[in-house]
């Protein structure tokens, strides 16, 4: 038995209807390894709200979720345009979102705050022209 | 309460999947965001959106079924996703707010 648990995607920017597959996946393998119900709930959400942040902003990446004793670790990383106001980003309702994907129900302006709720640590490492990396760590 | 029971009472119309299951909430809205941390496990969900994405924020949230508003249909691609991963979609003629309305009713006349 392995120490950490390793799951990679590739998540597609170009497929609106495919996003979310990743944390689907994850979550029915956290539930088969037996996870409470609440940490399962969190680990979704902010894997979730990452990956459509990925599709929506960033023309998809890769996430890499690993399971350890102590937390459990989703790392979401894209060759976006990056951040260029995280505070700004942080703010409940705020969102660059284009229109053709608010009406898909997206662009609440939720991501970034939910994916800092649900976890209990988040950083973000974003270089403008170049990408964003997001480590997000929720504990066990 | 038994989702069974209400689609009789509500007339809900079922897209795909499993109706005899237990309700426990609602929560109405069709920003996903909003929804994906509003929806509790065994609740109704309300919304007029229908896309394939829907059906992910309703497998991740585990939410007892999706009622669809307004007649709104569900586009097929959702459709299939909806039957691949066990989600339950309904749909009535009555707007988000009557629904709500109906299903007070309908939750205290069941207490």
């Amino acid at each position: 038995m392995p120490d950490v648990l390793k799951f990679h995607f590739d998540v597609d920017g170009s497929d609106f209807s495919s996003a979310g597959e990743a944390s689907v996946l994850v979550k029915k393998k956290l539930r088969q390894l037996g996870y409470p119900a609440d940490i399962i709930r969190k680990v979704s959400i902010a894997m979730y709200e990452g990956e459509i942040n990925m599709v929506i902003h960033a023309n998809g990446g890769t996430a890499d979720v690993e399971v350890g004793e102590k937390d459990i670790t989703i790392i979401l990383k894209d060759e976006g345009p990056g951040i260029p106001d995280i505070s700004l980003a942080m703010q409940e309702g705020y969102s660059t979102a284009r229109e053709n994907i608010r009406v898909l129900g997206f662009g609440a302006g939720m991501g970034l705050p939910n994916m800092k709720k649900y976890t209990d640590s988040m950083d973000i490492d974003t270089v403008i022209g170049k990408g964003t990396t997001i480590t997000m760590k929720v504990n066990l | 309460m038994q989702l069974n029971d209400l689609c009789k009472a509500l007339d809900l119309s079922v897209i795909t999947g499993d109706t005899n299951k237990e309700f426990n909430g609602v929560y109405v809205g069709d920003f996903l965001s909003r929804a994906m941390s509003c929806v509790m496990e065994s609740d109704l969900w309300i919304t007029i959106m229908s896309n394939t994405n829907v059906i992910a924020v309703a497998s991740l949230t585990e939410a007892s079924a999706i009622i669809l508003a307004e007649d709104v249909e569900l586009i097929e691609e959702a459709k299939n996703a909806a039957e691949q991963n066990g989600i339950t979609v309904l749909s009535s003629s009555m707007t988000a707010y009557k629904l709500c309305v109906e299903i007070g009713k309908f939750t205290e006349n069941a207490l």
